[in-house]
């Protein structure tokens, strides 16, 4: 009953005429960067925050706007992946696999329409999750001191990437030069300036939104332009829907498979650095397993792309959870959202429920009437989406990098930032091209300094004994936790990689 | 530039990190781990896990032609020289310019680039400046 009245609040946040129109933009702005292959949630997020910033949104508002551009590159991630067989995000991958068959058969009409109800399906049982799992973790949140915290972080890097990353020693390395960008500046308990150079520009150390905006935005400029004369065009001739409308049998066809993929994606997002691209691939794997009885998955059916978009839409919602309870976040685009929150000064955890319950439960209820706008703008507008797929990347690109600068020129007016920004946006070029994932250096650079924090304050209570991390039974816990996710991969990691290897190819 | 280069490369700062973060000066407050602990237990994790690419190379990056590498460099001269001209020629000209010529190192003809620009930096300053009122680069001109 607590909850229900806590959501009727929230409602009483969302429904305010700027925030109806800021969630409609978000899920506008959300599926196009969703569709658009090469940009992804954070990509979209990343390029958005300083300009809400700018605008002096409050951190509802801002909220709503961001969390509708997550929510709506969910959805629009399978439009590429169905119609032209190159998923728009990560996490649409799967999509692919039965989708693109079912445009070759000439049923691109009904594959989008089926996997925009699995998609609404997926995300209104995340966020209904959501709603109820994240008071819940709170109360669990509330006995943590900072020797936990400290803890709770550590599992936070340990765990990226999830079950599929294959090289930890990279992830390791991108996590450490993540932090190590966040000692940049004057030390917080003691004033003096640490790695600075004696540049009066680093003192106040750097702002991870510099750090987000160059690996995510300005970096996908530099992909684009050795990539450019490269990329096929081919495709494009799937671009024409006909049918739209699947038979009523269809539809009930899929309801188990969504129901399952639904509850599935949303524990995956749940875990520690799963996110959605891990909560797709087990709806799809699972679902094959139980389904695919006359071997038709692979070769289009129904539901080979309902089970894959209602797991990444409900692990999108699955992966707020950690997040807003915790300020722990498992994946790039939840890391992005948490440094949006932490730059309105509002840090996430328990504080937030009971400090800010406008900001928690205002995002709930906007989410829920996002999905709404959602199935609409992607079930009967779906055409607008595949039109704006025609945009050719000369075009593309240059905006993307021009409202990067204009997001982060409106923060502080500095051209020093600027020039930070692209030495960010080309070391993160040449992370990609060596494989290294960005997201545990964003990760590192906004979590760095609570994390020092934590420990100090941490070791100021025990007087300097370094055993007191690991003395009460939460923080062993978590501590045994953070050594499993870290060395389960190792063992299982190579076994998922490659089935997902052989799912890739055989498509 | 193979993994292990880059392994060596990586290495290097790492200890280079650890020597500046040793360089810090101790004011008289402090707690019991001080500001330089974090910094050296992030440089040392750091320092492991590139050697781990130097000896244990897995992946084989593909690298861009040269040419494609100048283009790159040329591009990041460009988003450079943007970034100084902001505050002095303002946001209308920079933009204009700046669009023109990313337009058309990605493929556009020079028309097409042309009115493309045109379109971006008006559209942009409109939609920023005058609708949401955001604060864009003035220059002295003051637009």
């Amino acid at each position: 009953m607590e909850t229900i009245n806590f959501l009727l609040d929230g409602f009483d946040v969302a429904f305010t005429v700027q925030n109806i129109t800021l969630a409609l933009i978000g899920c506008f702005l959300g599926t196009i960067f969703g569709a658009l292959p090469g940009l992804g949630p954070a990509n979209g997020v990343a390029i958005l925050i300083p300009i809400s910033f700018s605008l002096g949104l409050d951190a509802a508002s801002s909220m709503i706007l961001l969390a509708s551009v997550y929510y709506g590159a969910m959805y629009g991630g399978r439009i590429s992946s169905i119609l032209i067989n190159i998923p728009g995000d990560e996490p649409a991958l799967m999509t692919t696999l039965d989708g693109y068959p079912m445009t070759l058969k000439g049923r691109a009409g009904e594959a989008l329409t089926l996997t925009g109800i699995s998609s609404f399906f997926g995300a209104i049982v995340a966020t209904i999750g959501l709603m109820f799992l994240a008071p819940q973790l709170v109360k669990i949140a509330l006995l943590f001191g900072p020797a936990e915290y400290f803890a709770l972080f550590v599992m936070a890097f340990a765990t990226l990437g999830g079950v599929s990353s294959n090289n930890k020693a990279k992830t390791v390395l991108a996590s450490m030069l993540g932090l190590a960008v966040s000692t940049i500046g004057v030390d917080g308990q003691t004033g003096v300036p640490r790695l600075s150079f004696g540049n009066v520009h680093f003192y106040d150390g750097i702002d991870f939104l510099i750090v987000i905006v160059g690996m995510f935005a300005v970096s996908e400029i530099f992909i684009f332009i050795e990539n450019k004369n490269t990329k096929s065009t081919k495709n494009k001739k799937n671009l024409i829907i006909n049918k739209i409308l699947p038979k009523l049998s269809v539809i009930i066809k899929i309801i188990p498979t969504m129901i399952r993929s639904s509850f599935l994606g949303f524990f995956a997002g749940v875990l520690p650095g799963a996110g959605a691209s891990l909560g797709s691939f087990i709806a799809y794997t699972i679902e094959k397993k139980i389904s695919n009885k006359n071997d038709t998955f692979g070769k289009g059916d129904e539901r080979g792309v309902a089970a894959p978009e209602a797991g990444n839409n409900a692990a999108a919602g699955g992966a707020l959870v950690p997040m807003l309870s915790l300020g722990v976040p498992g994946s790039g685009t939840t890391a992005v959202l948490l440094a949006m929150l932490m730059t309105m000064n509002i840090t996430p955890g328990p504080l937030l429920f009971k400090n800010n319950p406008d900001v928690v439960w205002g995002l709930i209820a906007a989410l829920f009437f996002a999905n709404f706008i959602l199935l609409i703008l992607n079930i009967p507008m779906v055409k607008i989406f595949t039109k704006i797929l025609l945009l050719p990347p000369k075009f593309l690109m240059p905006i993307v990098a021009m409202i990067s600068f204009v997001g982060i020129y409106g923060i502080s007016g500095s051209s020093f930032d600027l020039l930070l920004m692209i030495f960010f946006g080309l070391l993160g070029w040449l992370l990609r091209k060596l494989d290294i994932p960005l997201v545990p250096v964003i990760m590192g650079s906004i979590l760095g300094n609570l994390m020092e924090t934590n420990l100090r304050r941490a070791l100021t209570i025990s007087d300097g004994n370094w055993a007191y991390l690991f003395q009460s039974k939460v923080a062993i816990i978590i501590w045994i936790i953070t050594i499993v996710g870290f060395v389960l991969p190792l063992i299982i990691g190579k076994r998922i990689k490659s089935q997902i290897d052989k799912l890739k190819s055989k498509n | 530039m193979n993994e292990r280069i880059f392994g060596v490369f990586s290495f290097i700062i790492a200890c280079g990190y650890i020597y500046v973060a040793s360089l810090t000066q101790l004011s008289f407050i402090s707690d019991p781990v001080g500001p330089k602990t974090f910094p050296y237990i992030v440089g040392s994790i750091f320092a492991i896990s590139s050697l781990f690419l130097i000896f244990k190379p897995e992946f084989d990056p593909k690298w861009p032609s040269l040419y494609k590498f100048l283009e790159i460099i040329f591009v990041t001269i460009i988003l450079i020289v943007y970034a100084y001209s902001l505050p002095v020629v303002g946001f209308v000209i920079s933009t204009l310019i700046a669009t023109f010529i990313l337009s058309w190192r990605l493929g556009a003809k020079t028309t097409e680039a042309f009115i493309f620009s045109v379109v971006v930096s008006f559209g942009i300053y409109f939609l920023f400046r005058t609708i949401l009122g955001l604060s864009l680069a003035k220059g002295i001109w003051g637009f």
